[in-house]
């Protein structure tokens, strides 16, 4: 440690005429940085994780077809296995599924929809939980007290049971026939209203702490309206936890997503995430079609190892403790 | 003490009615009523008398506490798609849940305590990096997808296990049970490993954790400085002490393994409340949904409530911070 400490001190003071160059100097030579270069793992999963949101992003370039367009699958090419094995055909790389789709296609344009959802779920969870937990923690008494019963309450409850319920009632309330972005949508606040508990509970707990300290009093003593006092001094101070919890809960939102996919109750047919592309697939594991479901599968679960891997290692090289 | 006992009962209560004011609104306001259960080409003064007959015309507190009046009979009303009532539905599915999900927290408990104790005494051994990278894989791959997969393996390629169902079922009452079979055992060990992995998971770190914890503690080198036999050592004193905060987890975890069970259910078609909440789910059949919703909160806040109440029985140290400010 002692040895990586030296050159930043001298090389901090040096590029200072540059700001742009500075900031990623600083960057790179931070102590979050230096914990992720010495674990190779980290490194890895880092890899993959940027990897796929590369192949949902470029998944229209990279892809031999459309898989929601109806008019490019041809039913001649239903069932091809993959092109390693003897009945393998030229485009199809991992086989093709009952209605002539191609497996990796389908796989990358999947791909892009449980990143959707889960990224925007995340953001959702995250904006609803830290607004709440600043509110709660900076005001605290009854308003606190609603809140946070409100969250004990849901926190007794499955995320996933919570989202199939929030699933259910807006197919009730909108009518069963949904069109494919509208169901996004749903899925998308679905996630959203099941994962905001944690936020809330770790920024009231930091804004709690963080509020008794002087550089707080001195904001109110300067005058500054309370919005900007919770937003740009007491916030920066809750952001580590924070973004551990938001790398740890895409996770589970992909996989919230993907399961009410697989249960029918997420994406249709028509517009498959992952988790769609499981469902269909498991009905053809008993006729020997093993590849319609399982790269899928691997797809979704290197997808989620690769993330949990980075939220374990954010957790611990943010935690002072175990330095 | 009773203090504490009545402030959480109340507290329960109180989470109870919240869940009720919850599965009220989604039966009176998520869609109409009325709309679900007749047809399409019904005239007007029919829907109006079902509209009567239903009592929607009422004051809406009025409904609610009828509606509450009722769940607290088991009378959840009619269900949509099976035009039965939704408690029979209920019942009629719950024996199979209720095995499915004990199977697999006896499954978890053991074998997470076994595999957390052992990569705790033995950290840098091979086996205790297997533990650790399953428990890792067993948290990232989800419930669905293990199922698929031992339904691949042990169903599919080798014929071993039945892919689906119960098997055979035996009636005692109103219970049905698959243990007395044998093609009911056969069936229950594919959703039970399914359904217990991720809890065993949970256990075991739970339990290497803790036991890494309690083997630095002063009491334990006091124990080997008495020379007492390292398996007394490990296993009368410092598992003994891991079990109390395991044994909570395990116990507030079976209400999420009741919840979880829904995935495993439907990746195996077995036939339990979960399978059934999930139709319901796909088919937009709400008296179910709501009827779910109570049932199982019911069950979580009554396990959180014993769990609560035996921890301070269990831990002393406990009940006198309780009873100090009351």
């Amino acid at each position: 440690m002692s040895d990586a400490v030296v050159p930043r001190k001298a090389e901090t003071v040096a590029p200072r005429a540059a700001p742009g160059s500075g900031w990623l100097r600083r960057a790179i030579e931070s102590d979050l940085f230096y914990s992720f270069r010495r674990s190779r793992l980290t490194m890895v999963a880092a890899a993959v994780t940027i990897l796929f949101f590369l192949l949902a992003i470029f998944a229209s370039v990279l892809s031999v077809q459309n898989p929601f367009d109806p008019a490019q699958l041809q039913l001649m090419n239903s069932r091809i296995s993959p092109l390693w094995t003897a009945d393998g055909q030229s485009p199809f790389l991992l086989g093709t599924d009952e209605q002539g789709r191609d497996v990796c296609s389908a796989i990358l344009y999947g791909l892009r929809i449980s990143l959707v959802v889960g990224v925007l779920g995340v953001l959702l969870a995250g904006t609803l939980g830290i607004t709440l937990g600043l509110i709660a923690g900076y005001v605290g008494g009854a308003t606190d007290g609603l809140i946070m019963r409100i969250a004990d309450v849901q926190l007794t409850f499955p995320a996933i049971l919570i989202a199939l319920l929030i699933n259910g009632v807006a197919k009730s309330v909108f009518g069963n026939r949904l069109d494919a972005m509208s169901t996004l949508a749903v899925l998308v606040f679905a996630i959203g209203l099941s994962f905001w508990v944690q936020y809330a509970r770790t920024v009231r707990g930091s804004v709690m702490v963080e509020k008794n300290r002087d550089y707080v009093a001195a904001a109110q003593l300067i005058g500054l309206p309370t919005p900007v006092i919770m937003l740009r001094h007491v916030l920066p101070n809750a952001m580590g936890p924070i973004l551990v919890i938001a790398t740890i809960n895409l996770a589970l939102a992909v996989i919230t997503e993907a399961t009410l996919s697989f249960l029918g109750a997420g994406m249709p047919d028509t517009m498959p995430s992952l988790g769609t592309l499981i469902r269909i697939g498991n009905n053809y594991l008993f006729a020997g079609e093993w590849w319609i479901v399982a790269f899928p599968g691997l797809a979704l679960a290197s997808l989620i190892l690769a993330i949990n891997l980075l939220g374990d290692w954010l957790r611990d090289a943010l935690n002072p403790k175990l330095r | 003490m009773l203090a504490f006992t009545l402030r959480r009962a109340l507290q329960a209560i109180g989470v109870m009615i919240a869940v009720g004011i919850i599965a009220f609104s989604m039966f009176r306001f998520a869609g109409d009523p009325v709309n679900q259960i007749v047809g399409l080409d019904t005239p007007a003064a029919e829907r109006e008398a079902v509209r009567k007959s239903l009592g929607l015309d009422d004051p809406v507190p009025v409904q609610f506490v009828r509606y509450f009046i009722n769940a607290a009979q088991f009378k959840f009303g009619i269900s949509y798609q099976f035009r039965q009532p939704v408690s029979n539905l209920l019942i009629e599915r719950m024996p199979a849940t209720l095995e499915l999900a004990t199977c697999a927290t006896i499954l978890a408990m053991v074998f997470g305590i076994l595999m957390g104790v052992y990569s705790a005494l033995r950290r840098d051994s091979f086996l205790a990096k297997v533990f650790q990278a399953v428990s890792l894989i067993g948290i990232s791959l989800p419930t669905f997808l293990i199922g698929i997969l031992l339904i691949y393996l042990f169903a599919v390629t080798l014929g071993w296990l039945p892919s689906f169902g119960r098997g055979d079922v035996v009636r005692i009452g109103w219970w049905t049970t698959g243990l007395l079979t044998v093609s009911g055992l056969k069936a229950l060990i594919m959703p039970s490993i399914t359904l217990g992995l991720f809890q065993m998971t949970l256990i075991m770190r739970l339990v290497r954790a803790e036991m890494l914890e309690v083997l630095r503690t002063d009491y334990i080198r006091f124990a080997r400085a008495r020379g007492l036999t390292t398996r007394a050592i490990h296993f009368g004193h410092a598992l003994k002490n891991t079990l109390v905060p395991v044994i909570t987890v395990a116990g507030l975890q079976f209400g999420s393994v009741i919840a979880f069970a829904i995935i495993t259910e439907t990746v195996f078609q077995w036939p339990g409340m979960g399978l059934m909440f999930v139709q319901a789910v796909q088919n937009v059949d709400i008296p179910i949904m709501a009827a779910y919703l109570l049932m199982v909160s019911l069950i979580f806040v009554t396990i959180n409530l014993v769990v609560d109440i035996l921890y301070t029985v269990v831990d002393p140290r406990l009940r006198s911070t309780i009873s100090r400010p009351a």
